[in-house]
């Protein structure tokens, strides 16, 4: 086994470790905090069933970002679509046999990747077209859309460049997955990409990527709006009534 | 109207957004309170010596208590989309007025103290110490925000700078930096009753003169009790309704709604205030003893119902925490509330507002009225920014939308809508709102309601439109001052039941 294949092996079983459990305990950070007032932005569901649907608009739509602007939607709705129809592909690479719906997006996924680079294109534009969105940009702002750009960008290039082994690739992949691992092609783009790919999954917890639970656990989002129907107080407030 | 030490913006056709102008707004700076005010309500009355450690200290406790907080400086990407959402930055151009850089002040010093990017890589994530120059930033941009949560409608992850410039004002009040404007008044309503500090005796006395005043009008003997045991409501409103300019003349609507529906009702000396200032400091313990009035007040009156007048964020207090805060509403199960609930009449929503309170009595036909009476007004509706994105009214979600306009159209004939993206959930501040009422930030007041001010201009050119009714106190005297600073006449504003009261068809009771 070359030290490649050990040094890669090493590297994605630490980011991973470090993704899920940084992410895991974010989480358990953001439920076990109370939110000691209803603060639903207002119209609000009335209901859980409601809230969830809110939620669902939030997650699949971008339903405030749209009635926001327009231009940012666009971009970014094309970078996250895109994004998930290329995730969606990979998939093939963690598992044997892979899934229909695996099968079927792959020329989609394909194409998506232009997508995703358009959309991270048009995203970056912003940051220096507009002087509002300048002023709050910041160097990891920046950094975070070229690490995104450059994992796409070098991605398409094992598709319409330089083609990787990818039967190999998969075997590394399945290999790491089950704790018997196989040899790392030694392709320059595909260690590029694999590298920023890991380098993204270290940084989930301690960056902006945090946005993604953070929209489940906003509470002018996921609070029903029935202050008035029901009694709500949480632990710590509580203990003020016992004075 | 003095004149102002400042430019005042011109109102536009097409409202543009402005380019960003560094630190435009950065000599504005709300007067700082004194240590008496600082005292009396439980904050130490000057800049404590260790003040870093401690405003470090109390964010920590914050973010342990408040979940809003810590998601919200978590989640926040940069991208913008509420750059151009707040009227302050709209009529400033003061870049630390946009919602986002607003929420960095605060972010940037919790990334160096709470997270590993901070801690490790402060450039790289714009991450700062908490010196007094930013300490500074903060109580200069906190008490430049009005906590109207327009930016949360907009945030993809619903992030409310108001969330963010509570906590801010919270932690600044901690270490003995308060605004004197709404410490002040949070002093008042603990110590006296209600924010104006009007004691009982003065209140009866401004009762009974409008009792004379409306019988000398309309030759009907219309009661406004006063701590009136057995009552079947506890009307709750806004102070400034008893002696200010329009707002009095809404509490004498309510007063007549009362009599022409035979409903009886009472006003309490304790709880003579519906507005709740603890809001704006973020501060949960002050926010609670201030509701904890309405509740005492109706627990010793024996009311059926509570009822709170026109007032934004006092009905933001009372729709969405007061269930929280003081067990008034319903669907309790613990003693504290379940006493004052069993009180209540389960027949009606606790609190209610006075809108749906009218309304209902309009649509069932309880109360007459005489349209025609308002017909030399053409009248638009401002939606007040904690009515609308902050409670509700009625039963179906935007009920706060429908209600009062259906109650404007029930006695008036006249009513034009301003364009649709400057009401309902997208209404503006009125720019005097979050503890911001206050002369040393007129230059402030005058700009912040510039969007609101160019939505009216075009409903005025092209509607004629001459009355904008609100239902907020903060609002009402927010636009008496600043409308003529923009050529309209201070007497265009006024309240939903000053409408009412001009077209309520009255007859003697016994």
């Amino acid at each position: 086994m070359s030290t490649l294949t050990i040094l890669f092996a090493c590297m994605f079983y630490a980011a991973t470790a470090i993704m899920v459990l940084g992410l895991g305990y974010k989480i358990y950070d953001y439920a076990r905090t109370p939110a000691p007032l209803k603060i639903p932005t207002t119209p609000a569901p009335t209901t859980t069933t409601g809230v969830a649907f809110r939620l669902f608009r939030e997650v699949v739509f971008f339903e405030s970002l749209f009635k926001a602007t327009k231009w940012t939607w666009i971009f970014g709705y094309v970078f996250h679509g895109a994004l998930a129809l290329v995730l969606l592909r990979h998939v093939r690479y963690f598992q044997e046999p892979i899934w229909t719906i695996v099968a079927l997006v792959q020329p989609f996924g394909l194409y998506a990747a232009f997508g995703m680079v358009i959309g991270l294109g048009g995203l970056w534009a912003r940051r220096f077209l507009v002087d509002r969105v300048r002023y709050i940009s910041t160097l990891s702002d920046h950094l975070m859309l070229a690490l995104l750009l450059a994992i796409g960008l070098s991605g398409m290039g094992m598709k319409f460049v330089a083609h990787t082994d990818i039967v190999s690739v998969k075997n590394f992949m399945q290999g790491l997955m089950t704790f018997n691992i196989q040899p790392m092609p030694e392709d320059p783009i595909l260690l590029v990409h694999l590298t920023l790919v890991a380098c993204l999954m270290t940084i989930f917890p301690i960056s902006k990527l945090l946005h993604i639970p953070g929209l489940f656990f906003s509470p002018s989002r996921n609070q029903a709006d029935n202050p008035r129907e029901h009694r709500y107080v949480s632990a710590w407030a509580a203990k003020l009534e016992q004075k | 109207m003095a004149a102002p030490k400042f430019e005042i913006p011109t109102l536009k056709e097409v409202s543009e957004v402005p380019r960003v102008q560094e630190g435009a707004m950065a000599h504005v700076q709300s007067f700082v309170a004194a240590a008496p005010i600082q005292q009396a309500i439980g904050f130490p009355g000057e800049l404590v010596e260790n003040w870093e450690q401690k405003a470090i200290e109390k964010m920590g406790d914050l973010l342990g208590k408040y979940r809003s907080f810590k998601v919200y400086l978590d989640a926040c990407v940069h991208c913008g989309a509420c750059t151009d959402k707040c009227h302050y930055f709209l009529g400033t151009g003061d870049p630390n007025n946009m919602p986002v850089a607003r929420q960095e002040l605060v972010r940037k010093v919790y990334r160096r103290h709470f997270t590993f990017a901070g801690k490790y890589f402060p450039k790289l994530v714009g991450a700062v110490d908490l010196t007094k120059d930013v300490l500074d930033k903060w109580y200069t941009y906190y008490n430049q925000c009005s906590e109207c949560r327009r930016c949360s409608v907009f945030c993809p992850y619903g992030i409310d700078t108001a969330e963010i410039t509570m906590a801010a004002k919270e932690i600044l009040d901690s270490i003995g930096y308060g605004q004197k404007y709404t410490n002040e008044i949070v002093g008042k309503v603990q110590r006296i009753g209600n924010n104006l500090g009007l004691p009982g005796p003065a209140l009866e006395d401004t009762l009974e003169g409008l009792e004379e005043d409306i019988e000398a009008d309309t030759g009907v003997k219309v009661r406004l009790p006063l701590d009136q045991k057995g009552a079947e409501v506890l009307l709750v409103t806004p102070s400034a309704d008893f002696f200010s300019e329009p707002h009095v003349e809404s509490l004498i609507g309510y007063a007549k709604v009362f009599h022409a529906a035979g409903v009886s009702w009472t006003l309490s000396s304790h709880a003579s205030e519906a507005g709740n200032f603890g809001l704006f400091i973020g501060n949960y313990e002050t926010m609670r003893n201030i509701a904890l009035r309405i509740r005492e007040a109706a627990l010793e009156l024996g009311v059926k119902r509570i009822i709170v007048g026109e007032c934004g964020h006092a009905w933001r207090v009372a729709y969405s925490f007061w269930n929280t805060l003081a067990g008034i509403g319903a669907g309790a199960n613990d003693p504290f509330a379940v006493e004052l609930q069993q009180q209540l009449d389960p027949r009606y929503p606790a609190p209610q507002h006075i809108c749906e309170f009218t309304y209902d009595l309009l649509k069932r036909g309880v109360i007459k009225v005489d349209k025609s009476a308002n017909d030399h007004r053409v009248i638009t509706y401002h939606d007040s920014c904690n009515v609308a994105r902050a409670s509700r009214m009625g039963d179906m979600p935007g009920g706060q939308f429908v209600i009062p306009r259906e109650v404007i159209k029930m006695v008036a004939n006249n009513f034009q809508d301003m364009e649709a993206d400057t009401i309902h959930e997208s209404t503006f501040c009125c720019g005097g709102g979050g503890g911001l009422l206050t002369d040393d930030l007129m230059e402030l007041r005058v700009k912040g309601a510039l969007p609101r001010m160019e939505a009216l201009k075009r409903v005025v050119d092209g509607q004629q439109v001459n009355f904008m009714a609100t239902i907020c106190a903060i609002c009402k005297a927010q636009f008496s001052k600043v409308l003529p600073y923009y050529g309209f006449d201070m007497g265009m504003v006024g309240g939903v039941h000053q409408l009412v009261s001009t077209a309520i068809q009255l007859e003697q009771k016994e």
